[in-house]
């Protein structure tokens, strides 16, 4: 046997890993979604312009956020930014409201 | 940030890398493939159907063609024509007839379907994005290959020490070190273009990967959403009251006389029916933005109903990031870029498909999970570009005039990649490789030599028969400067 206290080191490794990966995909999707619709709402265009620059660039802070799950200091960190960011634009979204 | 955290941030990001690459990297790998050989999709339709060599003014091939569609096609709902135009001679056809979707290439004199039936460069098109799975699951699945792309992209770069330094680093027959060079050398040089091909390809899909800037305006009434987008897209229900279709060809000079350019793509909706309705776009291929301006006609009367230039600006910077994507604005010499963009790109997959395999085997035995893989890497990354050269070669060998000749070709292509892949699972990797890849550079010589005239297409397969030869001579003779083998020669 390796050792117990091994064991318990691969499994909080892999717990860690595991916990990034669902930030990273997940998680990253979420943001990245959430920001399209903040911005979305917030740009002063028409609608169907609106949609153009909230999209594209929701595909660049997707990939932002999937590094920064895996950059933070602990997976908990990782979540935390996650959870805030996303938490901030659906706060953003839910503000200013669907148009009439 | 001091030089100890960097480093932690490099390690961090080559790990990512690797994952991110390796998930999805045999997609990728078929969707890059695909992609490159699409930027000469219209060359390779011509390539793939030699007797087809007629030429007319577009407005009467569009003529020809809705004529022949009208007495060949049954209860179509529409016909989606491409006119001819200096990279293709005949006007290619999508349509329903009988509940089936086809897609053909009309003679621009007859209008009849070409004698050598065959999805020409449309196949590679479609698998780079649709991957022949049912709608919508190719096209999400690509849209999130793209996404591990992108981060793929970005963690690559980050991870990098000396972006400058490996334009020129190049140590061939030092195994690992080799294959990290090339890689590097193929990522490195073309990341610019890398980069926009990523990033515009995933906004092709973008209504259906990122659709939530929609859902934050629209709600679920996307039928308003496109209306808004492209409100120059006129449509109608069909009445059910058959109605003649008015002859096009006039339909199409005024629409160039109003548009200006060229004709670009012709719809024709509700065909036969009293509702029918010709929509004409200018083409784009001489500016960047797809889809620029359309004027749209009562099928019927031939009367116009209304004209649409697209001028606002958010939606005009769409556009050229979709038109960027679709290169159908480059010329001859920027089509080349693409192209060759395309093919680093795919070998950069492709490279770091096999260094993920290599960097392992040279630390120590692989284990199950690797050797599986290393096995798959054979198979997938040999029998892509194999099934590709036989959907080539089936070109040239199946009789004109066979049913289904078309879709033939296709299953032909995919079979043999399957077979390849099986042929990748069950032989040793220093046997699979180069039976797959002999086999794919005769496939390439023989489609290049038989029968009909020299084309530029033609000189670039034997060039790449020739690599290949090359890369053949290349496996047999082993890899005699791995230290694995050295172990071997020592027990």
């Amino acid at each position: 046997m390796a050792g117990a206290a091994q064991q318990r080191a691969g499994w909080r490794y892999r717990a860690n890993v595991a916990a990034r990966v669902v930030a990273g995909t997940i998680g990253a999707y979420a943001v990245a979604g959430l920001f399209a619709m903040a911005l979305a709402r917030i740009l002063p265009m028409d609608r169907a312009q609106a949609v153009v620059p909230a999209t594209l660039l929701a595909f660049l802070v997707g990939p932002a956020v999937t590094i920064w799950a895996f950059l933070a200091r602990g997976p908990w960190r990782a979540w935390g930014g996650v959870v805030a960011f996303g938490a901030l634009f659906a706060a953003i979204a839910w503000a200013v409201g669907a148009p009439a | 940030m001091s030089a100890a955290v960097r480093e932690g941030v490099r390690q961090v990001m080559a790990w990512l890398h690797g994952w991110v690459g390796l998930l999805l990297g045999w997609v990728l790998f078929v969707m890059c493939l695909a992609g490159t050989l699409s930027v000469f999709k219209p060359e390779i339709g011509q390539w793939m159907r030699p007797e087809t060599v007629a030429t007319a003014d577009p407005a009467d091939a569009v003529q020809a063609a809705t004529d022949w569609l009208a007495k060949n096609s049954k209860g179509s709902t529409g016909w989606y024509l491409t006119a001819p135009n200096d990279r293709s001679n005949t006007v290619e056809a999508a349509y329903d007839s009988d509940g089936a979707f086809l897609y053909r290439a009309l003679d621009p004199v007859s209008g009849a379907a070409a004698p050598r039936e065959t999805l020409g460069g449309e196949f590679f098109y479609r698998l780079h994005f649709e991957l022949e799975l049912p709608y919508p699951w190719g096209r999400l699945l690509a849209s999130l290959a793209a996404m591990f792309m992108l981060v793929a992209l970005i963690t690559g770069i980050i991870a990098h020490r000396r972006i400058f330094k490996d334009y020129f680093t190049f140590r061939p027959a030092k195994g690992q070190r080799s294959w990290l060079d090339g890689h590097n050398a193929l990522g490195v040089l073309a990341t610019p273009f890398h980069l926009m091909i990523t990033f515009t390809g995933l906004v092709t899909l973008a209504s259906l990967s990122m659709p939530w800037g929609i859902t934050a305006l629209y709600g679920s009434d996307l039928a308003k959403f496109y209306q808004d987008f492209t409100p120059g897209f006129t449509q109608r229900a069909p009445t059910g009251e058959k109605a003649a279709l008015a002859p096009v060809a006039p339909m199409l000079r005024e629409a160039q006389r109003q548009l200006g350019g060229t004709i670009g793509r012709v719809y024709v909706l509700n065909p036969g029916d009293k509702a029918a309705l010709v929509t004409v776009y200018r083409s784009d291929a001489d500016q960047i933005g797809f889809n620029p301006s359309q004027i749209s006609f009562d099928g019927v009367t031939g009367k116009p109903l209304g004209t649409w230039r697209e001028t606002r600006g958010a939606i005009q910077t769409y556009n050229i990031v979709y038109g960027l994507h679709m290169a159908r604005f480059a010329p001859l010499a920027t089509r080349w870029l693409y192209f060759l963009g395309g093919v680093m790109l795919t070998l950069a997959i492709a490279t770091g498909m096999v260094l993920w395999i290599v960097k392992r085997r040279e630390r120590a035995p692989l284990s199950l999970g690797n050797r599986i893989l290393e096995r798959l890497n054979a198979g997938f990354l040999g029998g892509v570009p194999l099934g590709c050269a036989a959907y080539l070669l089936a070109n040239r060998l199946l009789p004109l005039g066979l049913n289904g000749r078309a879709e033939l070709e296709v299953s032909i292509a995919l079979w043999t990649a399957a077979a390849a892949l099986a042929i990748g699972i069950a032989l040793k990797p220093r046997w699979s490789w180069p039976l797959l890849t002999g086999a794919t550079a005769l496939a390439c010589a023989v489609s290049a030599l038989i029968g009909l005239p020299p084309s530029m297409m033609s000189a670039v397969l034997l060039a790449t028969a020739a690599s290949l030869a090359l890369l053949v001579r290349k496996q047999l003779r082993g890899p005699a400067k791995r230290p694995e083998r050295k172990r071997h020669a020592a027990t």
